[in-house]
């Protein structure tokens, strides 16, 4: 009997080592004689157990890790009697830390194959384009937007009524591009799916071609991603193959296929119109909207720009329908989000849960606190463009509308955690600083704003004049947040700001404006 | 090992620019299979991209100095990216930057002298669960400490 053992390729377990395990799981089973078959599969989010190996038994996958190459003797014995093992987890989707989540996009992601096409289709892959091909552009849209889903990049826009608007405009030529340029620090859910569940991507954007009457669609993806580049590449050939791209998808009247780009290493061009100019070659330099890309897109054309999770959102939605998507949530923030917890965590990795969750849990329950074992001081959500919060707001429900009563914002989902040794001066001008290195110099605000506040952050840590110069950065981070044409110069005041209002003994507690009109 | 990099011929060069000269935007397309091919982007292949996609040289001048990924010259033997991004900061990223840097007597966006590493920050490798993270010539490390930076930097000598 062949033994099933399933080792992820992502990435983050390559990382720490996945492929040697793998290879040292096929020389152990040479070496005792045991047939085994290994599948690489992506990576189920557990990050501080990867490498985490599964075994197929008749009652469901049984997990062992953090796995090392010098334990494989011993876990292929373990697997091969299915006896006891020191790293042995047990059924991998019981794990609490993955039994209480609601995997809606994930629900694939580590399990299956991505490489095979056939793999996807038997865990429910493309019943959401079988439903839309029935349903036609119409109903398609009308469906996405009674599930409430919203942009999930960030922006939080409603994805039903950008589709709408693409889908109206009248042109010879539309685009879908998918966003897959996910420069935040602290995030990782797109490459996650895009390495371990590519088709997802695929059926998502396939869906918003037929919905709005676009044949060609991009994703963009980041240099950064190599992994992601080479499994999207892979899926979408096997795709083509099995005419799921390309002319006349699965016998419809509908054609549609899809090319990777790569991006260049600009951070910037994870905002959309500068993913758009970089797209058409071009410097990845910002655009003034409107127009709005929806309008002028790429080469002038219509086009749907969305995250990869929303793409990813949207098989689900057509499957199961919008109520069974729009009944998880709380507020306007319907659905699912896949949280991304990282950082100085003890337990890090993709959390995908329904709205709602709050701040604290997140961090104290679910990552367990930080890996050095020392109090949490800060925690800052939605990547380099998201506000730093203390402890005092562990209470805030992860929502769009609840972080942005508290000026902060949920971004794409990633909470980075730092413990009680972080200097929040420094963390406030390492914001200024990586807008000034980024900023694609479009508009004042950010080029220039960026740099003065740098130097100013600089100052304030020398001792310099501490009231005039933070009262110089307040006044800077207003000009950025209001003048600045997108959001890397009119978001960099949400770290800055935060650190300072939450923080100020690091900044020589001189009290802040901010905290005296409170 | 990094490639082995071909040595830049305008031949083989206007070969690959005319390959992917055809396909929409194709500017960063082309500077990236030129990179890919010789390693950087040599100086004499701007005017070339330049003149196949009818556009100026400024232009194309322009593009490739935007990206932080296009080189102008080519790297060392072997390429050291850190992350030097939130996440790894939040999990001692810091430390270990400034003890490669002092390892190596190069700053970050340098390469050393016997032309063997060029260490260079990324912001963000995505693997922000299993900080501090590295990427050496294409090969992802995580849970970087003190001793895999040095293990890593003596690699590179050898």
């Amino acid at each position: 009997m062949t033994l099933q053992i399933f080792v992820p390729r992502d990435a983050g377990a390559l990382a720490v080592g996945a492929d040697e395990v793998a290879l040292a799981l096929e020389q152990a089973a040479a070496h005792r004689g045991i047939t085994i078959e290994i599948v690489r599969t992506g990576s189920r989010g557990l990050y501080w157990l990867e490498p985490m190996v599964e075994f197929a038994t008749p009652g469901g996958r049984i997990a062992f890790g953090p796995a090392r190459s010098q334990d494989a003797t011993t876990l292929l014995e373990a697997m091969a009697t299915d006896g006891p093992h020191p790293l042995r987890l047990g059924v991998a989707e019981q794990i609490p830390w993955l039994a209480r989540q609601t995997r809606l996009t994930f629900a694939r992601c580590g399990v299956v194959d991505p490489r095979s096409i056939g793999d996807y289709e038997a865990h429910d892959g493309y019943k959401g384009l079988e439903r839309a091909l029935e349903l036609g552009p119409d109903a398609i849209i009308s469906e996405v937007t009674a599930s409430g889903l919203r942009g999930r990049g960030g922006a939080g826009f409603p994805t039903g009524i950008k589709w709408k608007t693409v889908s109206q405009a009248k042109a010879d030529r539309k685009y879908i591009v998918c966003n897959a340029d996910e420069g935040d620090s602290g995030t990782f859910a797109d490459r996650m799916i895009m390495e371990g569940d590519p088709f997802l991507v695929i059926e998502g954007m396939t869906i918003a071609g037929i919905a709005v009457g676009a044949t060609k669609g991009y994703i963009y993806i980041r240099s950064e991603y190599p992994h992601a580049v080479a499994a999207m590449n892979a899926a979408i050939l096997a795709a083509r193959q099995s005419g799921l791209l390309g002319e006349r998808i699965g016998g419809s009247k509908f054609s549609f296929d899809i090319e990777v780009r790569v991006g260049a290493g600009a951070y910037v061009c994870g905002e959309e119109t500068s993913l758009l100019e970089s797209l058409e070659g071009r410097r990845g330099v910002v655009r003034a909207k409107p127009p709005l890309p929806a309008h002028h897109g790429l080469f002038g054309k219509p086009t749907v720009i969305n995250n990869v999770l929303s793409f990813a959102a949207v098989p689900f939605i057509l499957a199961r329908g919008a109520k069974t998507y729009a009944d998880f949530g709380m507020g306007r923030s319907r659905g699912t989000m896949p949280i991304q917890l990282a950082g100085n965590i003890c337990h890090g990795g993709l959390f995908e849960t329904a709205f709602g969750i709050t701040l604290g849990e997140l961090i104290d329950d679910i990552g367990g606190g930080t890996l050095s074992g020392r109090p949490v001081r800060a925690v800052q959500v939605g990547g380099p463009l998201g506000a730093y919060f203390p402890r005092a707001l562990f209470d805030t429900p992860f929502d769009y509308e609840a972080f942005a009563a508290r000026d902060g914002l949920i971004g794409h989902g990633g909470i980075v955690v730092f413990d009680d040794r972080v200097d929040m001066a420094k963390q406030a001008r390492f914001a200024m600083e990586f807008c000034a290195i980024e900023s694609c110099g479009k508009c004042t605000p950010c080029r220039i704003g960026s740099t003065r506040g740098v130097e100013t952050i600089d100052r304030i840590r020398r001792g310099e004049r501490l009231a005039e110069n933070i009262a110089v950065i307040e006044d800077l981070c207003n000009t950025m947040k209001f003048g600045s044409l997108c959001a890397l110069g009119g978001f960099t005041p949400y770290p800055v700001m935060s650190a300072l209002k939450h923080f100020p003994e690091d900044f020589g507690s001189t009290p802040t404006r901010l905290q005296a009109a409170e | 090992m990094t490639p082995d990099y071909e040595r830049w011929d305008a031949e083989r060069g206007g070969e690959i620019i005319a390959e992917h000269a055809g396909c929409e935007g194709a500017t960063l397309v082309i500077l990236h299979a030129l990179q890919e091919a010789f390693g950087y982007v040599p100086e004499a292949a701007i005017p070339m991209v330049a003149s196949a996609l009818n556009m100026s040289r400024a232009e194309v001048h322009g593009v490739f100095t935007f990206y932080h990924d296009f080189r102008d010259k080519p790297a060392g033997r072997h390429v050291l990216k850190l992350c030097r991004a939130e996440a790894c900061q939040a999990a001692g990223g810091d430390a270990l930057a400034e003890r490669a840097e002092a390892k190596l007597g190069i700053a970050l966006g340098n390469t050393t002298a016997d032309r063997r590493l060029t260490l260079e920050p990324i912001y963000c490798l995505g693997l922000c669960a299993t900080a501090p993270s590295a990427m050496l010539d294409g090969r992802l490390i995580g849970r970087l400490d003190e001793a895999r930076i040095d293990a890593i930097v003596a690699e590179t000598q050898r």
